[in-house]
């Protein structure tokens, strides 16, 4: 077995006020200014001792950028880089129902306006056994859906990507999944402080191919759980029926916690290939809730996580 | 043995290691993308499948052209889908696991798509070896029966294609039409046969 020399995650990932603050200003006069779009250079350099902090070492940038699964664009997981590139995301709106007392529709301007910029070194752990380790700027989704006032019928969130069948070929075809992209998540774990909502990844915008302008990160999932581009937010009182779910439901569950004794019924999910590590680098072994246990397994505390996989 | 003093054959010979002079650049210039691990694993086992497919091409090419000799290309062809298969074992084995043998066997007993992929290479490995002339002369009877697990092989090894990816399904679909079509002309040869034995008997008496 490997020996897990990675450090535990710890809450230190969690950028300390003072540099958040300084991030809102940032994207404040960013937003004044008209450039949402562009949080980019300003975002750059303070964010270095954050990542060395958290102990994990983020993947080098050019490979998260070029190693995407767009299946709105393409199957094929280095050619969504360019085609992602037609999306259009200005102007960009999210509308946020359902079970509220405020729904509302908020520009993403409005929302970079509110919401506190962070960097959260996360590990990203992809269900064809694969795995990443990203910085994110984001914020956390809690802090979104507390401001239209979730009611207590409210149980799950359900989350809707961009529906533009014009620039995204597989959705004008009809291509293999329902579009547009539905992914959803119980309430608890919605309102999990892990997890986020995601606007930028290296101190820049987020690229489109990686999400663009707003995606979900929920670490200790699997990585189609963290659905990009998201254009509504409803708050329901029975669970979503998600798109993977909706395609084989035996084989992509609707929790897809990360867990390497639960495998996938065609392939072991024990182990996981570094993206960015050498040739002739052993696996990662898969940890249960992708190394997130800690702060996340007491939401489980009585479920048969091989049942309700 | 296998080496023949024909120019056709050395130029089949060495065309066929092309493919993996192309992958060796692409591996000293990093050119195989984010996972190149797996671009290494997934180059190596489409080629054992594509010289699959032309050994299993050799026969019909041959009833078609009545082309004497084309069974020497077919033994140079098999023998590099083995080839081609041990390498992309290797990498499994050395290049993604580092020979952690507790992480590949757990990976072995979890993932079916891999069962059919020993299945296919413990079936090529058999034919590889046995496919000189001199085992063939040893074997018999036994060594026509033994290489028709062949057909078996082919069809385990698009399976094991298919089985590992979420989407893409294009490419493995185009392997799996040819091995059809493969396939599929060596049942119509053996119906044809009965039909042509058939009409061989006489009427009223039985086969």
């Amino acid at each position: 077995m490997i020996i897990k020399t990675e450090p535990e995650i710890s809450s230190s990932e969690i950028t300390d006020e003072q540099v958040f603050k300084n991030r809102r200003q940032i994207i404040k006069s960013l937003v004044g200014l008209g450039v949402a779009g562009q949080i980019s250079p300003l975002l750059a350099n303070s964010d270095k001792t954050q990542t060395q902090v958290a102990g994990l070492k983020p993947t080098p940038v050019d490979v998260v950028k070029n190693y995407t699964n767009y299946y709105e664009f393409t199957f094929n997981k280095d050619d969504s880089t360019k085609l992602a590139q037609k999306l259009v995301i200005d102007p960009w709106s999210v509308e946020i129902t359902g079970e509220v007392e405020k729904p509302t529709t908020f520009h993403l301007e409005d929302i970079l306006k509110m919401q506190a910029i962070e960097e959260r070194v996360y590990r990203f752990r992809c269900v064809e056994a694969w795995s990443m380790v990203v910085p994110w700027q984001g914020f956390s989704l809690a802090n979104l859906l507390k401001q239209v006032q979730p009611l207590s019928s409210a149980k799950f969130v359900k989350f809707t990507s961009i529906y533009q069948p014009e620039n995204m070929p597989n959705q004008e075809k009809k291509a293999m999944l329902n579009f547009p992209y539905v992914e959803g998540l119980r309430m608890d774990e919605a309102m999990h402080p892990l997890t986020m909502l995601a606007v930028g990844m290296y101190g820049e915008t987020l690229p489109k191919q990686n999400g663009a302008p707003l995606r979900l990160v929920v670490p200790w999932k699997y990585g189609f759980k963290s659905i990009k581009a998201i254009v509504k937010i409803e708050l329901l009182k029975q669970a979503p029926l998600t798109t993977w779910n909706q395609l084989a439901a035996d084989e992509y569950g609707f929790y897809a916690n990360v867990n390497p004794d639960v495998p996938h019924p065609r392939w072991s999910q024990n182990s996981e290939r570094e993206l960015g590590s050498g040739f002739f680098t052993q696996r990662r072994q898969t940890e249960l809730f992708n190394g997130y246990g800690e702060q996340v397994a007491s939401l489980y505390n009585d479920m048969d996580l091989r049942h309700f996989f | 043995m296998i080496w023949q003093n024909n120019k056709l054959w050395f130029a089949s010979f060495f065309a066929s290691l092309v493919p993996l002079l192309f992958l060796l650049l692409d591996v000293i210039f990093d050119n195989l993308g984010g996972n190149p691990i797996q671009a290494l694993h997934i180059r190596l086992g489409d080629w054992s499948l594509r010289f699959l497919c032309l050994t299993l091409a050799i026969t019909p090419i041959q009833t078609m052209t009545q082309w004497k000799g084309m069974a020497d290309y077919r033994q140079l062809f098999g023998l590099y889908a083995f080839f081609y298969a041990s390498l992309h074992l290797l990498v499994y084995l050395a290049v993604d696991h580092g020979f952690n043998w507790s992480l590949i066997s757990i990976d072995i007993i979890e993932s079916p798509y891999i069962w059919l992929g020993v299945l296919a290479y413990v079936i090529i490995f058999l034919l590889g070896i046995t496919s000189s002339k001199w085992a063939m002369k040893k074997l018999k009877k036994n060594w026509k029966k033994l290489h028709r697990l062949v057909y078996i092989a082919s069809v385990a090894s698009v399976i094991h294609y298919f089985w590992q990816l979420k989407g893409n399904l294009a490419e493995p679909l185009l392997y799996l039409i040819l091995i059809v079509l493969l396939l599929g002309f060596r049942i119509l040869t053996w119906l044809t046969n009965q039909q042509l034995a058939k009409m061989m008997v006489p009427k009223g008496r039985d086969l």
